[in-house]
């Protein structure tokens, strides 16, 4: 499959700034640069941040 | 050949899997672990998965993977890693059974159930200790024990504030190792790089914050990292590899979901390359071949202890 991949701007959940992304995927993780906030793409279409979860207890390598 | 490739989130190393399959040219689809639906009482559902040649593993829930591996696997799907390599390796103590079992050299480690039991043998070990939950990694959770007094709060408050996993007590000898321990990466049959992870902190993952550098791979460094991985059941794997200034090398820990981008650089090796040659060589040649086993089975079947893992 080809990769979808966008590029546009989305608002940071966390400190509401607008935030610009390059070539990203559903489901990448990113983050502001305004605030450090943790952010994951839920959404390419339109272009949607949420906070990405806290660690779970079976989370790691 | 057509690729699964089962995650959670796209991090810097899902990425860097998608551009090495692309580099490729294999056709790939990605299976979202957070939209997943296995209706495991229908095989024919679960068979559709059969359309994959291999589905590579890239869960950041060790019970996600290592459940969606295991219904694979049952249907006769190949993945990368197997459900018996996220069983094993998923838990610490399934782990350092599987070690001993195959007399791979490892810290001195005991299990006990009660909050009584595993004071007695914190104390048969000698101080300081090392206490840390079964499942988790990341370094989250580990108590450094000092002493008594500690020793008897931490074992109270795990007994007390934590889920019943909590109460599954594993005791590891404190290793006095340099302000260092070797991270090194596994793939089938070969130890293709390794970095040292420096910090003045007795936990030296890179994700608290330990520096990374490059760790040549020593005749002996591979031979210990090769039984290891044999006696979880091959694959691809990272092993926390501890320096006894006595005993030598030791396995502290092998992970099954390895994350590698702070070790690309450092090592100059393209592990999401060597990762994919090794998936491809599964879906051609099996995994008992992937892993250049003469005798086509790993040494060790463990018994899965890992059931409420997550309550």
């Amino acid at each position: 499959m080809a990769l979808k991949k966008v590029t546009g701007t989305a608002e940071c959940p966390e400190c509401f700034a607008e935030i610009e992304l390059k070539d990203v995927m559903q489901n990448e993780i990113t983050q502001c640069p305004d605030c450090g906030a943790d952010l994951e793409v839920v959404s390419i279409e339109p272009l949607e941040l949420a906070l990405a979860p806290e660690e779970e207890e079976d989370w790691g390598e | 050949m057509k690729f699964g490739l089962l995650h959670s989130r796209v991090r810097v190393e899902e990425k860097l899997l998608f551009e090495a399959f692309e580099r490729r040219g294999i056709d790939f689809d990605l299976i979202d672990d957070q939209k997943l639906i296995f209706d495991i009482s229908d095989l024919s559902h679960v068979a559709d998965y059969a359309k994959y040649d291999v589905v590579v593993e890239r869960c950041i829930n060790h019970g996600r993977a290592l459940y969606s591996l295991r219904i694979l696997n049952d249907q006769g799907i190949s993945t990368v890693n197997t459900a018996q390599v996220a069983d094993t390796c998923g838990n610490k103590l399934q782990t350092t059974s599987a070690l001993a079992t195959a007399g791979v050299p490892q810290p001195r480690t005991l299990v006990a159930f009660t909050p009584e039991s595993a004071l007695e043998a914190i104390e048969q070990l000698g101080y300081p200790v090392v206490l840390k939950p079964a499942v988790g990694s990341w370094g989250r959770l580990l108590s450094k024990v000092n002493d008594r007094d500690a020793a008897e709060a931490i074992l109270e408050h795990k007994d007390t504030l934590g889920s019943y996993h909590h109460s599954i007590f594993y005791i590891q000898e404190y290793v006095r190792k340099p302000l260092r321990d070797i991270r090194a990466f596994v793939v089938g049959d070969e130890t293709i790089c390794a970095i040292y992870r420096g910090s003045e902190h007795w936990i030296t993952n890179t994700a608290r914050g330990g520096k990374s550098s490059n760790c040549p791979v020593t005749p002996e460094l591979n031979d210990i990292c090769l039984r290891a991985t044999r006696a979880v059941g091959g694959g691809v794997v990272a092993i926390d590899v501890f320096e006894d200034p006595d005993r030598g090398l030791l396995i502290n820990e092998v992970n099954y979901t390895m994350e590698f981008r702070n070790s690309i650089a450092p090592t100059g090796v393209n592990i999401p390359d060597r990762m994919v040659d090794f998936a491809i060589k599964v879906a051609r040649d099996g995994w008992a071949a992937a892993n250049g086993w003469q005798n086509g089975s790993p040494l060790h079947q463990p018994v899965s202890l890992t059931a409420g893992v997550s309550a």
